[in-house]
């Protein structure tokens, strides 16, 4: 496995600007890197055009940090705030039409999967929920029936945040938005429940608030999905403008929500279970030994 | 969309690729019947030329026109591979050439809000606020994908009054001014020879100074980059071949997946 692509030919590296030069020298890639590092480190996503105090920003930001392996990922979006930061990353970006991210996505795995058999190359969809699960949502349900391998997060912020705040399918029941002034009359889409009934092997729901959780959902959901099958992320990312709320309130927000209705759930098939502890070391899933038991 | 001969039916002479601003919405020249070179070939302002013509003009138009700037994209700037040194041997061989340069990288083609940094980089998604920031009136475009060079040299055609030169690997571009395909390594060492004879013929003095940056945001001065003698050896191993080896190979080991401290 090679990163010269993060080398600078010779003769250019003093032209080249500084912000490469930083991340060829202190970025993430061929590093093991952790969000508990932020400060010691480049980051693949620094500037962005997103309003001040956006969740999703955190969130991306966290979950970049958190690709066990950057420099062998590419990104999946799509029309939505979202993809302003995903696509200012430092790691390839894909563009899918609305409402064919996950179809995108399925050929590009593949794709990658036959050009590069003897490595991983990992690829997530990072999606708005109307993205996902309104106008994306047949696409998504059909990459999950045909067990991709590849990793889906939806970036919830219950609302079209980008066109004025249309009502979305994760919107809650109830909730009054300036282009739904009467209300949302039907409750909010459950997805992780269709996610495991569509067949995901390991499905989770977070908020940004805590960001070692954060990191080590992406990093299970991420690893599992090359070996294993589709996975499914479901973060809360508030959108503060369409729901006015105060910039210095955001995580105060995502705080009440997770205790409202966003508590962090965890589904994870005993085949992703044995995966992780067998490949990836991952101790809490080694299946004990019980005293006494006779082994074939 | 036009053949040749259909433009040429409804106008008086064929549809010349020349300096803008041509407009905010501009044709592709492959709709107004500009087509590309056959091997051997390039384009001057729209028209099929030997690459020699071609390379006369743009040695002619480096040396002549203000604030000549050499745009190397990601095919160049990275060190991908031997083919990717090699041409960036030769393109440092061709910047050793020209007076007065601007050397200002493409890295990669990621947009850049909410703003760009205009003296030390350019992006294809706004090419012609570096254009206008570090003045250039001519700009040469080497190492960058097709389907974003093609974005690039529309816009500054559309909005700047820049001449462009697309010094292409594969078939060259309809839509810069000057152009030659098929620019491997041999090629590029090959212009910078013409630009080297053009410019002893012209009489003007070989370079003493290195290539510059753009023009500094506070003081708008070239912001410099090397003194002449680093320059002048960062040439001599571009000439030689020696000192200008592949950058060692990073393995990554495969344990990187394992979270720290999982949850």
């Amino acid at each position: 496995m090679s990163l010269d692509y993060v080398k600078v030919s010779p003769g250019f590296e003093k032209y080249i600007a500084k912000e490469y030069r930083d991340f060829v020298e202190h970025g993430p890639f061929g590093k093991k890197v952790s969000v508990s590092q932020v400060g010691t480190f480049k980051e693949a996503l620094e500037e962005h055009p997103m309003c001040a105090g956006c969740a999703m920003t955190l969130f991306i930001r966290l979950a970049i940090i958190a690709f066990p392996n950057p420099e062998d990922t590419i990104t999946v979006g799509t029309a939505g705030c979202g993809r302003l930061a995903i696509s200012q990353a430092m790691i390839p970006f894909v563009y899918g039409n609305y409402g064919d991210t996950n179809a995108v996505a399925s050929g590009l795995k593949r794709g990658l999967m036959t050009r590069f058999p003897d490595k991983y190359k990992d690829v997530v969809v990072m999606a708005g929920d109307g993205g996902l699960a309104d106008i994306g949502f047949s696409m998504m349900m059909h990459s999950w029936f045909r067990r991709e391998k590849f990793t889906t997060i939806m970036l919830d912020n219950e609302v079209y945040g980008n066109t004025g705040g249309q009502e979305s399918g994760m919107t809650t029941r109830g909730a009054v938005l300036k282009m739904a002034p009467l209300g949302k009359k039907f409750d909010k889409i459950d997805m992780p429940q269709l996610a495991k009934t569509a067949g995901c092997v390991y499905v989770a729901t977070v908020v940004p608030n805590n960001p070692r959780r954060v990191e080590s959902v992406i990093k299970k959901a991420v690893l599992i999905a090359r070996e294993v099958g589709p996975t499914y992320i479901q973060a809360y990312t508030s959108c503060n403008i369409e729901y006015a709320i105060p910039t210095d309130k955001v995580m105060e927000d995502a705080n009440n929500v997770e205790k409202d209705r966003y508590q962090f759930q965890e589904y994870i098939t005993d085949e992703a279970k044995q995966y992780l502890a067998d490949k990836w070391g991952y101790s809490e899933y080694k299946k004990k030994e019980i005293p006494g038991e006779v082994k074939a | 969309m036009y053949l040749k001969k259909e433009y040429l039916y409804e106008h008086d002479q064929p549809y010349k690729v020349m300096p803008g601003p041509e407009g905010y919405v501009i044709p592709a020249a492959a709709s107004m019947g500009v087509t590309l070179p056959d091997a051997g070939g390039g384009l001057l302002y729209g028209e099929l030329v030997t690459e020699d013509v071609a390379m006369e003009e743009i040695a002619r138009r480096l040396l002549t026109d203000p604030n000549p700037t050499l745009h190397p994209g990601p095919l160049v700037i990275w060190a991908w591979n031997e083919h990717a040194i090699e041409k960036a041997r030769a393109v440092i061989g061709i910047a050793a050439e020209i007076p007065d340069l601007m050397i200002i990288p493409m890295a990669d083609y990621r947009p850049r809000y909410p703003k760009v940094d205009p003296e030390e980089m350019i992006n294809p998604n706004h090419p012609n606020l570096t254009i206008w920031h570090n003045k250039e009136g001519i700009c040469v475009f080497v190492g960058v994908h097709c389907h974003y060079a093609n974005l690039t040299l529309k816009m500054i055609r559309a909005g700047t009054n820049c001449c462009t030169v697309a010094l292409c690997a594969e078939q060259g571009h309809e839509d810069a001014m000057l152009t030659v395909r098929d620019c491997d390594a041999a090629k590029l060492w090959k212009l910078a020879g013409v630009i080297k004879r053009v410019r002893e013929k012209m009489g003007i003095p070989a370079p003493t100074a290195a290539p510059t940056g753009g023009f500094g945001p506070v003081d708008h001065k070239k912001i410099v980059v090397h003194t002449p003698e680093e320059w002048a050896r960062i040439v001599e191993s571009a000439r030689t071949g020696k000192n200008f080896a592949m950058a060692k190979a990073v393995g990554v080991p495969p344990e990187l997946g394992r979270p720290e401290g999982a949850i």
